[in-house]
This record gives C-alpha cells, sequence and structure tokens, in this order.
C-alpha cells in the first residue's frame, strides 16, 4: 500500500489551486483525499502532483441562504450530517451524510469531493438530483454553476474540467424527504439508495423528484415514478404503483458479487417504495 | 478449587494492547534494516516466458532484486508439507518461481531497498513475459475429464483420495432404510482476516553465524524446524524464531510461508537487516484460505426418526500446492467428526483432495469441524423437515446418551465425555425455545418469515496424541512443553510452547500455574513465542493450549512442588509424610500446625542456597515436562439462533442468538465467553456475508475489503452466552478447547434459521452465503416451481 511518488502543493486560495490544476501536469486535487488516498495505495490512481485545498478559509461553512442552504465544498460528511440548518432545513441531506461510509469516513470526507469522485456507490449524488441542486465551481474562466442533472456524466465522471474546483452546493430546503440505502456489506457504498422528495398540497402529491444511486454508472432521476405519484393522495397504494415504475430510470445496471444489476433493480423498486412512504410522510 | 482457575481474571495483556504498546513483528526496527517487497503474478496459470529486472535494479535505493533461480541456486530449499495421508501426491512449492506461476499472487521476483516505496516502485518496474495457461478454480470441476492440469504430474488434480468408516455398516443402513434425505451442497472458500498481516523480519549475525527471525507464526518452533530441515538450510542450533505479539491468525498463520524464508535470506545475501510487511492486499491473495468443499452426501433413518447411517463424499479444494498441514483439514478434522453428536452406526465418508489455480487451502476457525457440522446439521433438518419432526426433538431422540461416554463412533474418534441431551435441554431453556416457536408461528400468521435454527456441535480439540497424529499422516508430534521457573526469590517464569495471538493465555496460564503452587498470580510471568527463551513446543491451533500447553504446566507444577514438599520437610526437621503443600497459600508446614510452616519465597530460596537440601537433592527449582495428550477432547455446543428475512429486499435479521457450550472445565469464563463469542461472530459470517470468490480464469474476485465482507457488530445483537461442564477425563484440567466451537455451531444455526423461515415458501436449500439475493433468487425458483 505505497502510492508513486508525487509533488505534494498546499493551495492557499481557490485561485491558487485553479492556478496550480492549471500549470501541473497530471495534477489531481485533494481534499479530503478518503476516495483518492485509496486509490493512490492501490496504485489504481498514479498522479504526478496532488493540489490539497484542505486548509483553504472558508469553504467549509454552511448557511442558510433565504429557501437555500449554501454549503461549502469542504464541508465534512459529518458536519453536514449534524448541522442544525440541514437538519430541519433539509433533512434528506442531513439522513443521505449520516448514512455514509462510517464515521473516520464521514470525518474526513467532503461533500465536494464527493460530488466530484462520482462513484456510482456514493450516496450524495441522488439527493443531488432528488433535491434540484447546483454545484458552483471555479475554473480558469471563472465561476460557473451546474445543475445536479448537468453534472453527473458517467461512471466517475462529471462536467467539470480538469483544473475547476467545486466551491460550494446550493440545495434548496425541502421538509419533505427521505434517503435510504441499502448498504454493501464489505465497503458500506450504496448498493442502491434513494432520495425521494414529495410535496403536499393539500392531501395530494403537488411534487415529487426521485434520485437514485447505486444501480447505474451514474445516478439518475426516476421521472416516471415521480410523476406517476403526483396528483393525487400518497396512499400505499400509489406509492406502491409509483415505485413500480423505477426500472424504466435503468439503461443498465451495474452488477458485482453481492448483487447483480437484476436484484439492484428490484431493491430500487423497494427503496423506492420506503423513501417514497417516509418523505410524505415528513411532507405533511 | 483455586483462587483464580474459574475465576475471570482480567487479561494482563491488555493493558499493553488498548495503550497501543504492543510489539507487533512491523514494530522491529533494526539499525540498518533494508525493505522487501514481493513481484506478484497477475496470473493464475502461466509460463513466465521472459523477465526483465534491470530498471528495478538501477534504481536509486535498490539494494538487490532476487528470481527464483537465486533461491533456488542459493540453497533454499521447497515449502514441505506436514501432513500426507497414505499416496498423497506433492506438488513442488518453490519459495519464488521459476519457471511457471500456479496461482494469482504466487511470488516472482523479491526486491530489496531502503525503504518500503522504493521497495513498491521497483517491484513494479519488474517486467514479467507470461503465456497463460488453462486453469482451473472449482474443487470437484478439477477432477472432469479433460479439466486443465494445475501440475503435469498430477493426474486429475487429485492430490489424494481418503476414506474412513464402516462402508458395509453403512450401506446395510441405506439399504434398510425407512427413509433417506440427500444433499449437495458448497462449503464456499473463506479468506482469514486478522487484523495483522503476516510479516517477517530478520537479522544475521556474520561473526556468530547466527539467524534471528521474526514471524507472525502461531507456533515458532515448528516454523525454525521447517526453516532449519527444508528451507533455510541454517542449523537450529543458529537459528532463533520469535512470534511477538501476533494480532490474530485463526488458522492462518500456522502455515509456514515463503517470505519466511526470503526474508533471512535476504538479510543474509545483503548483509543488513531485512522486513516485509504484507499489504491488506496480499494478505487477502497469500494467506493460506479456508474451506472451499464440495459435497454430496445422504442421511438414513427409520421411520421413527433414528439415524442409521450416513454416506459423504467431498471433494476438498487444496488451492495449488499442499499447505502446510493442508491435508489434515478435510480428512482427520472432517470425516472423522461425521457422527456429529448422534448414535449413528453406519457412517462413511470419502474425500477427494484437488489441486486448482488458487491460494492454497489449509485449517481456517473450525478447520474441518465446521464443514463437518454445517453438513451433518443440515441433513438433521431436512430429516426433521421430512418426518414433520420437530428439529430439536429429533435430535435429542438421536443424541448420544450421557451413560454411553466414552463413546467410540463409527469414524474413529472415541468421544471422551458429554451430556448432549442436558446441553440441549438448557439451550432450549435459556432461548426459550417453546417459546420462540409459538412467537414464529404468531408472526408467520402476521405473514412474516420468521425462523429458528437450532445445532448440536461436536468438535475434537485439544491435538492431539503424537501416535494417533502419526498414524493419521502428521509428520510431526502433537505434544506441548511447560517449564515452572522459580526463581530464589519466589517469582515464577513459565515458560510455554503454546502462543497466544488474542487467546489471552498470559493471563489463563499464569492462572493455572498459580493455583498449583499457591503463589499470587501476579507472580506468575508467561514467556512465549521465542525459541531462543522456550523448550521446543507445538504452538497454538486446534483450541490445544489450554488442554495440552496447560497440561504440560500441570505436570512441571507438580514436580516443582514435590521437590518444594521435601525442601520444606527437611527444613522444619520433619518426616515427608507428615507435612503438606498447602495450595492455598504455598505454605509447607506440619500436618494440623499450618502456623509452623515455610513460606514459598522461603523454599525458594533455599532450593538455590542449598545450605540445607535433602541429601540426595540437586539445588534450583526448575522443571519441564513435555505433555502428550491421551486423546483429544470433544467440546459440544447447542445453541439456538431466531432470524427474520425481510419480505422485499430478503435481508437476515438475526433477532437472538443464543449459544451453549460445554467446553468441560472453564479456567477463565470472561475470556472462554469472548472465545464463543468471537467464533460465533465469524461462523455468523461464514452463513450470511463473507464468500471467496475466483472467476473461471483464476482471479479473485473478492480480493479487498470492499467485496469481501467480514461480519460487523451491527449483524448481530448480543450473543447470550451460557454453559454447561463436563469435564475431560483426558488431561489433568478437565479442559476442552474453546476457541473454536463457536464458528462451527453458527454457521449451521444461521443456515438453519433462514431456511426455517423461508421454509412455507418452498425453499429447501440455498448456498452459503444466504445473501439477500441469493435469498431471492431461491424464493422466485420456488414460486415458479410451485
Amino acid at each position: 500500500m505505497y502510492p508513486n511518488q508525487f509533488d505534494y502543493h498546499r493551495a492557499a486560495s481557490v485561485a491558487e489551486a485553479v492556478e496550480l490544476l492549471s500549470s501541473l501536469p497530471d495534477a489531481k486535487l485533494v481534499a479530503g483525499g478518503h476516495s483518492l488516498i485509496p486509490a493512490m495505495k492501490l496504485r489504481a490512481a498514479q498522479p504526478a502532483a496532488l493540489v490539497d485545498i484542505g486548509r483553504i478559509p472558508g469553504l467549509a461553512d454552511i448557511a442558510a441562504d433565504g429557501d437555500n442552504l449554501v454549503i461549502g465544498a469542504l464541508a465534512t460528511h459529518a458536519s453536514v450530517a449534524d448541522s442544525a440548518a440541514v437538519r430541519s432545513g433539509c433533512p434528506l441531506l442531513a439522513e443521505t451524510a449520516a448514512a455514509i461510509g462510517d464515521i473516520q469516513v464521514r470525518n474526513r470526507g467532503t461533500i465536494g469531493g464527493s460530488l466530484a469522485h462520482a462513484d456510482p456507490g456514493a450516496d450524495y449524488p441522488a439527493a443531488m438530483l432528488a433535491l434540484g441542486a447546483e454545484i458552483t465551481a471555479v475554473g480558469a474562466g471563472g465561476e460557473r454553476t451546474i445543475t445536479a442533472a448537468d453534472f453527473f456524466v458517467d461512471i466517475l465522471t462529471t462536467a467539470l474540467a480538469d483544473n475547476e474546483v467545486i466551491t460550494s452546493v446550493r440545495v434548496p430546503c425541502a421538509a419533505g424527504g427521505a434517503y435510504l440505502k441499502h448498504r454493501h456489506p464489505a465497503s458500506s457504498y450504496a448498493v442502491v439508495g434513494v432520495a425521494a422528495c414529495v410535496g403536499m398540497d393539500g392531501g395530494n402529491v403537488a411534487s415529487c423528484a426521485i434520485g437514485i444511486n447505486g444501480v447505474t454508472g451514474k445516478a439518475v432521476t426516476a421521472d416516471a415514478a415521480a410523476a406517476a405519484l403526483c396528483g393525487g393522495p400518497a396512499s400505499a397504494d400509489r406509492i406502491e404503483a409509483a415505485a413500480a415504475c423505477v426500472g424504466e430510470a435503468f439503461d443498465e445496471p451495474l452488477g458485482d458479487l453481492y448483487a447483480s444489476g437484476e436484484f439492484r433493480a428490484h431493491l430500487a423498486g423497494v427503496y423506492t417504495k420506503r423513501a417514497l412512504a417516509v418523505a410524505a410522510e415528513r411532507a405533511s | 478449587m483455586g483462587r483464580y482457575v474459574g475465576t475471570s481474571v482480567k487479561r494482563v495483556e491488555d493493558p499493553r494492547f488498548i495503550q497501543g504498546k504492543g510489539r507487533y513483528v512491523a514494530n522491529i526496527q533494526l539499525p540498518g534494516m533494508v525493505h522487501v517487497a514481493i513481484k506478484r503474478s497477475p496470473e493464475a496459470h502461466a509460463r513466465i516466458t521472459g523477465m526483465d529486472t534491470s530498471a528495478a535494479s538501477a534504481m536509486d535505493g535498490v539494494l538487490a532484486v532476487f528470481t527464483g533461480q537465486d533461491f533456488k541456486d542459493g540453497g533454499c530449499g521447497s515449502l514441505p508439507c506436514g501432513w500426507l495421508v497414505p499416496d498423497t501426491k506433492v506438488p513442488d512449492r518453490p519459495i519464488v518461481v521459476t519457471d511457471r506461476v500456479c496461482h494469482v499472487g504466487d511470488s516472482v521476483a523479491v526486491v530489496v531497498a531502503e525503504d518500503p516505496y522504493v521497495a513498491a516502485d521497483a517491484v513494479e518496474a519488474i517486467e514479467v513475459d507470461y503465456e497463460p495457461l488453462p486453469t482451473v478454480v472449482d474443487a470437484r470441476g478439477a477432477t472432469d475429464e479433460g479439466a486443465p492440469l494445475v501440475h503435469a504430474e498430477i493426474e486429475n488434480n487429485v492430490s489424494y483420495d481418503w476414506a474412513l468408516g464402516d462402508q458395509e455398516a453403512c450401506d446395510k443402513a441405506f439399504a434398510e432404510a425407512d427413509e433417506v434425505v440427500e444433499i449437495e451442497l458448497v462449503n464456499q472458500r473463506l479468506i482469514p482476516t486478522a487484523m495483522e498481516p503476516r510479516a517477517a523480519a530478520a537479522q544475521w549475525d556474520a561473526a556468530s553465524e547466527e539467524m534471528t527471525v521474526w514471524t507472525t507464526s502461531q507456533n515458532p518452533h515448528p516454523i525454525r524446524l521447517l526453516l532449519s530441515a527444508f528451507t533455510l538450510g541454517i542449523p537450529e542450533s543458529k537459528l532463533r524464531v520469535i512470534s511477538p505479539d501476533v494480532g490474530g491468525g485463526f488458522g492462518s498463520k500456522i502455515f509456514h510461508y515463503p517470505e519466511e524464508v526470503i526474508v533471512p535470506w535476504v538479510a543474509r545475501q545483503v548483509g543488513r537487516p531485512a522486513r516485509w510487511v504484507a499489504t491488506r492486499t496480499e494478505s487477502q491473495m497469500t494467506d493460506s484460505q479456508g474451506r472451499d468443499h464440495v459435497t454430496v452426501a445422504k442421511l438414513a433413518m427409520t421411520s421413527d426418526g433414528t439415524f442409521t447411517g450416513l454416506d459423504v463424499e467431498t471433494w476438498a479444494n487444496q488451492g495449488a500446492y499442499l499447505s502446510t498441514f493442508a491435508p489434515l483439514i478435510p480428512t482427520a478434522l472432517y470425516i472423522t467428526l461425521l457422527s456429529g453428536n448422534y448414535k449413528m452406526p453406519g457412517v462413511f465418508g470419502k474425500v477427494h483432495g484437488t489441486l486448482t489455480n488458487t491460494v492454497p487451502v489449509d485449517a481456517y476457525r473450525g478447520a474441518g469441524r465446521p464443514e463437518a457440522a454445517y453438513l451433518v446439521e443440515r441433513l438433521v433438518d431436512l430429516a426433521a423437515t421430512r418426518l414433520g419432526r420437530d428439529p430439536l426433538e429429533l435430535r435429542r431422540q438421536n443424541a448420544i446418551p450421557k451413560e454411553d461416554f466414552p463413546y467410540q463412533t463409527p469414524v474413529a474418534f472415541l468421544y471422551d465425555s458429554g451430556d448432549y441431551d442436558r446441553l440441549m435441554a438448557t439451550a432450549a431453556d435459556r432461548a426459550d425455545y417453546a417459546g420462540m416457536r409459538a412467537a414464529q408461528a404468531d408472526a408467520r400468521a402476521d405473514g412474516k418469515l420468521r425462523g429458528v435454527g437450532v445445532v448440536c456441535c461436536i468438535e475434537a480439540s485439544g491435538p492431539a496424541p503424537s501416535a494417533v497424529a502419526g498414524s493419521l499422516g502428521s509428520a510431526v508430534g502433537f505434544w506441548e512443553s511447560g517449564e515452572v521457573r522459580v526463581h530464589p526469590t519466589g517469582q515464577v517464569s513459565v515458560f510455554t510452547g503454546s502462543h497466544t495471538h488474542g487467546q489471552g493465555h498470559e493471563t489463563t496460564l499464569a492462572q493455572v500455574v498459580a493455583d498449583e503452587l499457591g503463589v499470587p498470580i501476579e507472580s506468575v510471568e508467561v514467556v512465549h513465542g521465542d525459541t531462543g527463551r522456550i523448550n521446543f513446543g507445538m504452538g497454538t491451533y486446534g483450541s490445544r493450549s489450554a488442554c495440552v500447553g496447560g497440561s504440560a504446566l500441570v505436570r512441571s507444577s507438580e514436580k516443582v512442588r514435590a521437590k518444594v514438599l521435601r525442601i520444606g520437610a527437611h527444613l522444619l526437621e520433619a518426616a515427608e509424610e507428615d507435612v503438606v503443600y498447602d495450595r492455598d497459600t504455598g505454605r509447607v508446614h506440619v500436618k494440623g500446625s499450618p502456623d509452623s510452616g515455610k513460606d514459598f519465597g522461603e523454599l525458594a530460596f533455599a532450593a538455590y542456597t542449598a545450605h540445607s537440601l535433602p541429601e540426595d537433592m540437586e539445588p534450583g527449582l526448575d522443571f519441564t515436562s513435555f505433555y502428550d495428550p491421551a486423546n483429544f477432547t470433544f467440546p459440544a455446543s447447542s445453541h439456538i439462533c431466531e432470524v427474520e428475512v425481510c419480505r422485499d429486499t430478503w435481508e437476515v435479521r438475526v433477532l437472538r442468538y443464543v449459544a451453549v457450550d460445554d467446553v468441560g472445565k472453564v479456567i477463565n469464563p470472561m475470556i472462554v465467553e469472548g472465545q464463543i463469542q468471537g467464533g460465533v461472530v465469524q461462523g455468523v459470517g461464514q452463513a450470511l456475508t463473507e464468500n471467496g470468490v475466483y472467476s473461471d480464469d483464476g482471479q479473485l474476485l473478492s480480493g479487498s475489503l470492499l467485496e469481501y465482507a467480514v461480519p460487523r457488530a451491527d449483524l448481530l445483537p448480543g450473543i447470550e452466552v451460557d454453559r454447561i461442564e463436563t469435564p475431560s477425563p483426558h488431561n489433568p484440567l478437565g479442559v476442552k478447547g474453546a476457541g473454536e466451537m463457536g464458528t462451527i455451531a453458527a454457521t449451521p444455526a444461521v443456515a438453519n434459521a433462514v431456511l426455517d423461515a423461508l421454509a412455507p415458501l418452498g425453499v429447501t436449500h440455498i448456498e452459503l452465503p444466504l445473501t439477500p439475493e441469493r435469498i431471492w433468487r431461491a424464493v422466485q425458483a420456488a414460486r415458479a416451481a410451485a
């Protein structure tokens, strides 16, 4: 478990990080290091240089901004899970952060790092999609905002350019949300993770969004299932019927030793049903 | 009963462990130490057609790169197998291969460098050309006509065939049976996962020509013997092997591994101390693995449920080479246990030890006995279903009655003592078995998949009478040495050939000796794991340390007591028959006058001053015994497990786990309970999560802890542990092994519970581990068949 030799640079600011990423060949950004360092130790990743943004001031803040939460890229999973603002404004997000890995991972891993890594078994992507989050990144050409729907491109691939640095994530508050996962017994990654958001109007579901990670190479939304629930009460029957539609969201389910793609798709239906029920309950 | 044996003395080793003061091989720092890294094969079977080590050799900080030929030319012998059943075909297992790799992880070349980073870089820079050869990975498939051969000279990949039992009685049982149940099952491969990976360090003293080797071994003396006689060629008198603190073994650290030869050999070559520490990845793909059987079996019975015969055929995957004790596990530790706890006249079993392009398989916690228990206990549950009987009642009907002990089974073993009916009754009571069944009926009425699993299991522990082991194929004896050295001040050093790597011998063996001598436990120090300080000993495995190692110390303590008594009588000017040795206080006094005596310390001092000793007595107070057990000991267990299977995610939730064990007399109840608990967790791991999987081309798919699911605390509720005691008559302590019973019983207990839960859906068998997907598929298949 000895990585290749690499250079190490500690960036004092986002601008310096962008500058270093632009000028150094084969450089990788490191924040909490909980995906990159293990990959380097296995020599699966062999960057020539690391640009450490872990100590840039102000990037770990979590703040409410009207009906949104703005979460700094360096906010650890533990701080998101424990944040009073997140827990009250967006329980789904706190629940997602609390479901990641184990306590050591949550104390070191960051939201920006997790999103940028885009692991198919990561937990945040489903929540980002269901919540309609926006990711703010800074690159050589300045700052831009990327919607979650545009952000996740493929397995381990995002819309970020090589020299772009996520600075924050803007998440709309949603009371009626829930994240439930089937945890891999070895890795603790999501075999299936379902984030559901439900908005109620009177006795009927007025809005619904469902994000799912773990099943396919990138996280997806289950739009047909979400649409099926809207316009009527969040009854057990209607939730079950909606959850039965999630299969349409998956082109090519991934499989591993523990769970085949077929079984993951089955589990996605089960967890969608459960997540919708909890979300609807919280929304009412 | 003394002051300490039978009480939960706190573990004396824990303060150093919980304060990070343990001293492991990786903590050994020697001046000028170099680092060893090993180039390992990514191919499961291939011819090496070329190797270029020039770039690696040229790197800054690289001292040397060695190939297989270097080790061969340098006098390193192949790794031997220490247990050979008749006609075993033993493939050559070089320290580092020269022309052909036989499993992923096989050693191909060795780098010696100034630091571990450079060593890793150099390993990567070695270029090897492989010409892939056809592979075989399946235990039974290896014997198929036309299957690729792992070693050309070993026909059909069969290393050995072995059979035991009364075939005639077995055939008769099936001919006359009212009912027969059959099963075909896989006992899946497991990958041992000790907290500490394997490691080795070595220092060569050119002046004295002495080699010191530090290794993560459960048995340093046998390692020294093998290094000296087979692999390294340094005389035992010039070779010191030290196993310091070792962070878990579970059997995987019994065996002689290539790195134990590589490190001392290169240390001598480069003239500097050397060290190698396995990465977790290396551990996963080079530590000997466990289980991996394919079995077909059937059980014969009368219509009233009396078991009459058991017929078993097993293909046991031995991997690419025979690891040190590999053939022992599926023969004398498996077939011999097939009678279980039951009275059955017609037991017959045969096993084929097969070679495949996988990591060698050898002992892993339980070793053969879990495979037997899982098979027998599944068959008994199938029998109960067939007969419409309660599985606990059927077991109690067939259990060997306590008045039949010692009980001779049809498969060689003479069970020492036991009371299986009381054991099961205690478990049923403790679990409220009737209540569990009632709750199950209610849960089923609510549409829930609730199941109850019951087992009664047997273990043979405390190997072994040396002559018996020899007759079964062992190349070594299985006695144990124990020295009790009383110092002039009355302090006691205890030297044991057993090795503790988590079991707590520093505490339990001190309890034994303190009670034998009547001295405070604080004055007894247990020394182990160093061939330079301790007489030859056989080490720790097979739950033998208390039975065999403890007994050796009892014998030595008896000798100490006898001498102390004589000295006491002499100093008290009394006849020996008129004095007593008070084992509560360690004092010798005249009978009836406890106040007029001599303390243990005074008598020890007298033994060393030798100013006044009985006429024919030598000075000193130091005795050694080599204890060869008269028999194995036979612990037994009855475990009851209650589970619920989720109807949509198909996850198994263990609701309750009750473990009632009979490990004979108990030296330290807390430590025994810990052993049972840890064992149960490992057994549940096999039942629910652990799975060592190779692809058809021999790639280890479960090669990291991202895929290989070691059980975690949240897999189980609290384990409820209780026990009964039937002392073993075969050792002076009355103890039986406690280290493996939990593992042996837990796998079938959980499997039986899950299949009981799924019975209403028509599911009768699922291969382990019982993962949600496997259950989902079995339920779908049962629905389709219905």
